[in-house]
């Protein structure tokens, strides 16, 4: 059977335009495929609420231990207790020798910053991102102060916070599970 | 007068179904004949709808304390988790997003910061995968009462689809000296987690997509983290913002929470693999079984790769015998296994023991302690689960006292 040549023009063309369109779909992945936007500095600063254990992020403001005190009355009590221990489950408040299973600010936790980046994103409860970064201060320094942290008269800020060293921090270690023939 | 209390206590239990029917969305939109036809034949049945239905016979559910709701591991066929079956945990509720509005900004240590919408993720390669998730405190004990659901049933599984995660760091141009991001929700807890960048490049995925259909609020719409084979909390739902470092961030849920102590007073922190897991699902309690042919069955996991073998032990431990595994066997994703076993009616012990393609063996609860000390923390225990089959066919949880 010989190939018409018409028909061969038209077979040669049509596989043509399957290479063509092989090259262009199959599974080509290119370095960058130009979608999305570029995000501008002021929408990064509008959401970028992170904090990192050396202070980066911390915003300016002071914290008092009084002020904190009163604000954690009125704002955290309800939950947590007059002090801060009344509840278990919610225990925030234990002195580093407390040798007990609580796992509290005081004996477990092993950055101060920690303290500061969590109450600004989820506290209170049921009123979360409602408190302003001096607010935040205060209940960061009056919570370092009842897990006897820090002196009644020490000021917190983004440049003290910091330097702070939480007594279970020596405790921590990276994870060592490896699987194998090995339980640990 | 028998008679009539029957009659009375079948009216008042039709009543109940009723009302439940229109406090329940979707039971009442369709709602089935109470009690089926003597012979379906000889009626019509319901007509086609919009939505399909779970048959009024079937009743599973997930049973929810305040913080997270447990998977019915012992209700499951197969593999796949009904989407809402999955378990469910969340730090301050399930938010409401509107996916027109849902934005996801990648910045830091990036040549390029970027946001991207719905539409713009899912322009990019779509990949799907099954793989499990599980959270890492998923093991609760104490009484011999307790079902599959209630001793693990914060693991589910489904097929995600998304986009790589690498695919979206080569577009932002992640720098080679960022080692970890931090990814963040949008929820009220702006929940954030620390994770590897390594991690990122490897196997990490960006879904908005779960079994087949958009990814459920409860698991993360209108998009989630997905770290195949990481503890479910790393699994960040709701992402919004993911900012490249080149150190952790230490927030919350990695440092006072999803840490555990371990021995000489040592606090474990970044655990990211789930360990090999597996537990019989059937016989298991509240079930009763009965003397002869019992078909042993399962489901057995791990986020280091694949099941290799599941051995079951019909006499408390003493013998381990190979169980089938079924088809497909899944890296990181829940395998179902089976054994056929012949019960004489002799009061005994079952249990499964997993083992992965690491060579890594299910422990003991007493293989962990000896491994952890007594004091150890209550996350990423996955002890070996017995089941005690008493003579009268009652299934009991043997639970193990370690504190």
């Amino acid at each position: 059977m010989r190939w018409n040549q018409v028909n061969y023009r038209r077979e040669n063309i049509s596989v043509w335009t399957c290479l063509l369109v092989m090259v262009i779909s199959c599974n080509r992945s290119p370095e960058r495929f130009g979608i999305g936007r570029p995000a501008t500095q002021h929408e990064i600063d509008a959401v970028n609420i992170s904090i990192a254990p050396d202070g980066k992020g911390l915003p300016p403001g002071t914290g008092h231990v009084a002020e904190g005190r009163a604000l954690f009355i009125a704002k955290c009590a309800p939950c947590h207790g007059p002090t801060g221990t009344e509840v278990p489950q919610y225990r925030l408040v234990a002195t580093p020798d407390d040798t007990t299973h609580t796992r509290a600010i005081g004996n477990y936790w092993p950055y101060a910053t920690t303290l500061y980046d969590y109450i600004r994103r989820a506290m209170p409860f049921n009123a979360p991102g409602s408190l302003s970064n001096e607010e935040v201060y205060h209940l960061t320094a009056f919570l370092l102060y009842s897990n006897q942290l820090i002196d009644s008269n020490r000021v917190i800020s983004a440049r003290t916070l910091p330097g702070i060293v939480m007594p279970a921090r020596k405790w921590y270690v990276n994870d060592d599970r490896r699987g194998g023939n090995e339980v640990r | 007068m028998k008679e009539d209390q029957i009659k009375r206590r079948t009216l008042l239990r039709a009543a109940a179904v009723t009302a439940l029917g229109s406090l329940v969305p979707g039971l009442s939109a369709r709602r089935m004949p109470e009690a089926a036809p003597e012979d379906p034949t000889k009626v019509p049945g319901t007509p086609v709808g919009k939505v399909g239905t779970r048959s009024p016979f079937e009743q599973p559910q997930k049973k929810a304390s305040d913080i997270s709701a447990r998977s019915p591991l012992q209700d499951f066929y197969g593999i796949i988790t009904p989407s809402d079956l999955h378990f469910e945990r969340s730090h301050n509720g399930v938010p409401r997003i509107d996916p027109n509005r849902y934005e996801l900004l990648i910045h830091g240590m990036v040549e390029r910061p970027m946001v991207f919408t719905l539409k713009d993720l899912k322009r990019f390669p779509a990949l799907s995968r099954i793989a499990f998730i599980e959270c890492s405190g998923n093991f609760r004990s104490g009484k011999t009462n307790m079902t599959p659901q209630e001793i693990c049933g914060l693991t589910s599984q489904s097929e995600w689809t998304g986009v790589m995660l690498s695919t979206l760091f080569r577009e932002v141009g992640v720098s080679p000296k960022a080692t970890w991001f931090l990814a963040e929700g949008s929820d009220a807890a702006v929940m954030t987690r620390s994770i590897p960048v390594r991690k990122g490049w490897e196997d990490a995925m960006i879904a908005y997509a779960q079994n087949g259909e958009a990814i459920r609020p409860e698991q993360g719409y209108p998009a989630r983290l997905f770290l195949p084979g990481w503890e479910g909390n790393t699994n960040v739902k709701w992402i919004r913002r993911i900012e490249l470092s080149d150190q952790p961030f230490m927030t919350r849920e990695e440092t006072s929470k999803y840490t555990e102590t371990i021995k000489g007073g040592k606090i474990r922190q970044f655990s990211f693999d789930m360990d090999a897991r597996s537990i019989i699902t059937y016989p298991s309690y509240p079930q009763t079984v009965e003397k002869g042919w019992i078909e042993i069955r399962g489901l057995a996991w791990s986020g280091r790769g694949k099941i290799s073998k599941v051995e079951v032990s019909t006499d408390a431990g003493k013998h381990w015998q190979a169980a089938t595994l079924q088809e497909p066997v899944l890296d990181k994703a829940h395998t179902a296994f089976r054994y056929g076993w012949h019960w004489n009616g002799d009061t005994t012990e079952i249990m499964s023991r997993a083992v992965d393609d690491t060579g890594y063996t299910q422990p003991t609860l007493k293989q962990l302690t000896n491994a952890r000390g007594t004091d150890m923390g209550g996350y990423h225990l996955n002890p070996v689960t017995a089941w005690v089959i008493q003579r009268d066919g009652t299934v009991l949880f043997k639970p193990e006292k370690f504190r």
